[in-house]
C-alpha cells in the first residue's frame, strides 16, 4: 500500500517537473487579432460541432496561432454568456463570436460595455435595430440550400412514383421541426418548394418537437409521419432521431447540418448545411483592414456559406447530382428565386392581416416581423419584384407564412 | 465488524467525537490525496502537467477581478439554495424539490417583470416581485408538506415530481412570452427600461446578491440554533414520536418548515431572474436544487460551514470550465476531476466517523 502510494507521489512529481517548462503565457506579442468563441454545447452537438469545425478551419486559413483564439463551450443562454463574453474580452480578445440564438441579449449587454471589441452573433435578429457599431448578426441563405435538397427529394419521389410504389397523389413528405420559428418555417417551406418544382403533386406534413435537440421526440415525430403515409422525411432539429428512424423504416431521408450517410447508408440522400468559416474570415479581414463589419451579413452559395454534402448515390434518384448543379447555377444567376410568389399560394385563415393575396392566392404584399418586438408587429415589406425577399432585410430568416400544400400537425411550440 | 473467528484483519468501529483539528486534518489529507489521484489521472490521460492544470483552475476562479465576482455570485446563489433546503433536511424531510421551487420563484418574478413592468413604479414592482417569488416558492414547497403531514405521502417522490411540474409550467409560459414568435426564448426582460431589475450597488453587478445571501446565512444560523422553531425542527428530525410526546405539533412544524425552505428557494429564483439573468428558462436553476443537498449535508447543516462547502463546489466548477478553455479539453474532463475530488471528500467523512484498525494477524502473511 505504502509502496504504491509513494510510487504514485514520485510519478506525479516527476511529471510535474518534466512539464514545468511549458507554462502558457498570456498572448504577449500578438498585436493582430485574438478571437473568442462562445458555444452553447460542445462537440457532441452537431449544431455546435458545425461551428467549431468552421472556427478551426477559419483560424487555420487566416494563419492564426493557437494562442490567438479561445473556445468557451457549454455556455448557457443566460448571464453565463455575458460573463463568458466579458471574460474573453478581459483575456484580450478583440472579436467575440457566439453561436446560439439565446446568447443575443447577453452579448448585446457585453457589447455595450466593451465598445472597442467586436461582437458577432450567429442567428440573431437585433443588430440592425440596436444601433451598436460593434454588434453584428450573421446568417446564411440556407433556404437556398434547403431548396436544392428539396429538388433531390422531389426527384426521389418521382422515381418512386415511376417505379409504381405509390401514385403521384400519394406523394407526401414529412418534416420534423423544432419550433414554429421563422427559421424553421423558412427551412421547410423552401424544402417543400424545391421538391414541388420537380414533383408538382407533392404535399407535406410538419410536426414540431418543442426542442432543438431531443432525440426521442424527433424519432417519435419521424415515426408518426411515416405511419401517416409520408414517403420521405426531412428535419430541422439537431439530433440523429429522425435519420435513424428513417433508416430503420427504410424511408428516404434528406438531412441537415451534415452528412448522416455513415449511420444511414440506405436512406440518406443529401444534406444541406451552413459553413460559417467564410463569415469568420470576413470579420477578421474587416478588423485587420479597419473596415466596418456589416450589421447583418448573409452568406450565400457564392460566398461558400451554403453547402450541400455529396449525394448518396445508393439512395438518391439517378441524375440527382446533375440536377442539383443545374438548379444551383440558376439560383446563382438569379433566374430562380426560392420564394417566387407564382410558385405557391396562401389561403383561408393563413392569410394574416399584414398579408395580401390576389384572387388565386398568390402573395402580392407582406409586412414581416423583421424588427423584433414583443408584439410580433409586421413592420417591413418583404415582397419585391415578384418574390418574397428572404434574408435581405436582416440576415436571420423571417419567412413565416403557412402555404397551401403543407399541413402543420401540431403548432403547440 | 469484529469477527470472532479471528480471521479478520480489518476492524471498523464507531469513533467518539473527534477534536475539530483532527477531523480537519483528515479532510485536508483527503483533499491532498484527491489532488494526487487527479494529478496522476490527468497526466495519464492527457499528458498535461497536473500542476499546470491546478494552476489553471485557480486562475479560472481568481484570475481577474471579474472572475472573483463571478465566483462570489455563483457561490451566493448555491449557498442561498443550500440554506433553503437545510431546515427541511434537518427535519429529515427529503426536499429534493429545490429545483422546482427555484423555478417557480423565478417564474413568479418574470411574470411580474413582464406583466407589470411598465404599469407600476419600480420600487413597488420590486416589492411585488419579492413577495410573489417567495410566496410561489413557499406554496410549491408547502404542497408536498401538507400532503406529508395529512396523509404521510412520500416527500422524496412528491417534491421530485413537483420539479417536473414546475419545469413544464416554465416551458409553457416561455412559449406564451417568447420573442420573436416561435423562438422558444424570452430573452432579457425589459432590457431597455430595466424595470424590475434589482438595483445594482455602485458598479458591482453581483454585490447585492452576495450581501443578501450573507445576511441570510447569519439569520439561518441563529434560526436553526437559537430559536424555538429551530429547536422544534431538530426534535422532529431526531424523532417524531419524541416531538409528539413533548407536545410539538409535528404536522404544523413540517408545513411551516417546508414553506420556509420553498420560500427561500423562491428567493434564489428572484435573485437569478431579477438580479442577474433577467430572463426565465427551464434550465435557469442549473441543478443547484440537487447540488445544494450535497452542500448542506457536507456541511452538516451548519450555515457557516456551508460557505466553505459551496465555495468548494463553485471553485471546482469554475476551475473545470477554465481548463476546458485553456487546454481545449472536453467539459467532461473537468467533471471527472470534480468527481474524484468530491469522492475523496465525502469518503473522508467515513474516516472521521469510524475508526479503522488493522488487527495483527498471528498467522502467515497476506
Amino acid at each position: 500500500m505504502k509502496k504504491i502510494l509513494s510510487l504514485a507521489l514520485v510519478l506525479v512529481m516527476l511529471l510535474s517537473f518534466a512539464a514545468c517548462g511549458s507554462k502558457s503565457e498570456p498572448a504577449a506579442a500578438s498585436k493582430d487579432v485574438k478571437l473568442g468563441f462562445i458555444f452553447l454545447h460542445d462537440e457532441n452537438s452537431t449544431y455546435d460541432l458545425n461551428f467549431m469545425n468552421a472556427a478551426k478551419e477559419a483560424c487555420e486559413a487566416l494563419g492564426l496561432s493557437e494562442d490567438q483564439y479561445l473556445f468557451r463551450t457549454n455556455i448557457p443562454e443566460g448571464q453565463e454568456c455575458y460573463d463568458a463574453a466579458c471574460e474573453l474580452a478581459d483575456a484580450g480578445c478583440n472579436i467575440i463570436f457566439a453561436d446560439s440564438f439565446g446568447h443575443e441579449d447577453y452579448l448585446i449587454q457585453a457589447a455595450k460595455e466593451f465598445p472597442e471589441v467586436q461582437f458577432c452573433h450567429a442567428t440573431g435578429t437585433k443588430a440592425h435595430t440596436e444601433g451598436l457599431s460593434n454588434y453584428h448578426n450573421a446568417f446564411a441563405a440556407i433556404y437556398e440550400g434547403r431548396y436544392l435538397a428539396g429538388v433531390a427529394a422531389g426527384l426521389k419521389l418521382n422515381e418512386m412514383i415511376e417505379a409504381g410504389e405509390f401514385t403521384a397523389e400519394e406523394a407526401k413528405m414529412g418534416y420534423v421541426g423544432a419550433f414554429t420559428y421563422a427559421e424553421v418555417v423558412s427551412g421547410y417551406t423552401s424544402f417543400y418548394l424545391g421538391a414541388k418544382s420537380v414533383c408538382p403533386s407533392v404535399t407535406m406534413e410538419v410536426t414540431f418537437t418543442g426542442s432543438w435537440y431531443d432525440e426521442t421526440a424527433e424519432k417519435e415525430g419521424a415515426n408518426k409521419l411515416i405511419q401517416n403515409g409520408c414517403k420521405l422525411i426531412s428535419q430541422h432539429a439537431d439530433s440523429m432521431g429522425a435519420p435513424t428512424a428513417c433508416e430503420t423504416a427504410g424511408v428516404p431521408n434528406v438531412s441537415y447540418n451534415g452528412s448522416t450517410v455513415s449511420a444511414c447508408p440506405n436512406t440518406f440522400i443529401v444534406s444541406s448545411r451552413i459553413n460559417w468559416a467564410p463569415y469568420y474570415e470576413y470579420v477578421v479581414n474587416c478588423v485587420r483592414s479597419g473596415e466596418a463589419i456589416a450589421a447583418d451579413w448573409t452568406g450565400t452559395i457564392a460566398t461558400g456559406s451554403v453547402v450541400l454534402t455529396d449525394v448518396n448515390e445508393q439512395a438518391a434518384a439517378a441524375g440527382t447530382a446533375e440536377k442539383i448543379a443545374e438548379v444551383k447555377a440558376e439560383i446563382e444567376a438569379g433566374n430562380i428565386h426560392v420564394f417566387d410568389v407564382t410558385t405557391f399560394t396562401v389561403s383561408g385563415d393563413n392569410v394574416k392581416p399584414t398579408l395580401t393575396v390576389d384572387a388565386e392566392g398568390h402573395v402580392t404584399s407582406y409586412l414581416a416581423d423583421v424588427d423584433t418586438d414583443a408584439d410580433y408587429t409586421g413592420d417591413t415589406e418583404v415582397v419585391e419584384n415578384g418574390y418574397f425577399n428572404e434574408s435581405a432585410k436582416r440576415s436571420a430568416p423571417y419567412f413565416d407564412l403557412s402555404i397551401d400544400g403543407i399541413t402543420l400537425l401540431d403548432v403547440a411550440f | 465488524m469484529a469477527n470472532k473467528s479471528g480471521r479478520s484483519v480489518l476492524h471498523i468501529s464507531k469513533r467518539g467525537a473527534l477534536p475539530w483539528y483532527a477531523a480537519w486534518a483528515i479532510r485536508g489529507a483527503a483533499i491532498v490525496l484527491a489532488l494526487i489521484v487527479s494529478g496522476v489521472f490527468t497526466a495519464a490521460l492527457t499528458g498535461l502537467n497536473p500542476l499546470g492544470v491546478y494552476a489553471a483552475m485557480i486562475q479560472g476562479a481568481f484570475g481577474t477581478e471579474r472572475k472573483v465576482w463571478i465566483l462570489g455570485q455563483n457561490l451566493a446563489i448555491l449557498l442561498c439554495v443550500s440554506l433553503a433546503v437545510t431546515p427541511a433536511f434537518k427535519m429529515r424531510f427529503w426536499n429534493v424539490g429545490g429545483e422546482g421551487q427555484i423555478l417557480i420563484g423565478g417564474l413568479a418574478t418574470a411574470a411580474c417583470m413582464i406583466l407589470l413592468g411598465d404599469k407600476i413604479p419600480n420600487w413597488l414592482l420590486i416589492i411585488v416581485m419579492v413577495v410573489s417569488s417567495v410566496l410561489a416558492g413557499a406554496i410549491w414547497g408547502g404542497i408536498p408538506a401538507i400532503c406529508k403531514a395529512r396523509w404521510n405521502t412520500n416527500e422524496t417522490l412528491f417534491t421530485l415530481m413537483m420539479n417536473y411540474v414546475a419545469t413544464q409550467l416554465v416551458a409553457f409560459m416561455v412559449i406564451v412570452w417568447e420573442v420573436p414568435k416561435g423562438a422558444g426564448k424570452i430573452g432579457i426582460i425589459n432590457q431597455n427600461t430595466e424595470a424590475g431589475w434589482l438595483p445594482q450597488i455602485g458598479s458591482y453587478k453581483y454585490l447585492l446578491n452576495i450581501l443578501v445571501v450573507a445576511a441570510l446565512t447569519v439569520v439561518m444560523y441563529f434560526y436553526l440554533t437559537r430559536s424555538k422553531q429551530g429547536y422544534e425542527i431538530s426534535v422532529v428530525g431526531e424523532s417524531e414520536r419524541t416531538a409528539r410526546y413533548v407536545g410539538i405539533k409535528v404536522g404544523k412544524v413540517i408545513v411551516r418548515t417546508m414553506m420556509i425552505s420553498g420560500g427561500l428557494c423562491g428567493l434564489a429564483g428572484l435573485l437569478l431572474v431579477g438580479g442577474t439573468d433577467h430572463t426565465i428558462t427551464t434550465t435557469i436553476a442549473g441543478g443547484r436544487g440537487f447540488t445544494a443537498v450535497m452542500v448542506a449535508w457536507l456541511a452538516k447543516f451548519n450555515p457557516f460551514t456551508m460557505v466553505f462547502t459551496s465555495f468548494l463546489l463553485v471553485f471546482l466548477s469554475r476551475g473545470a470550465s477554465e481548463i476546458t478553455t485553456i487546454y481545449g479539453l472536453n467539459h467532461s474532463f473537468g467533471d471527472i476531476l470534480t468527481g474524484i475530488i468530491l469522492f475523496f471528500i465525502i469518503g473522508s467523512e467515513f474516516f472521521i466517523n469510524y475508526r479503522l484498525s488493522f488487527l495483527k494477524n498471528t498467522g502467515k502473511g497476506e
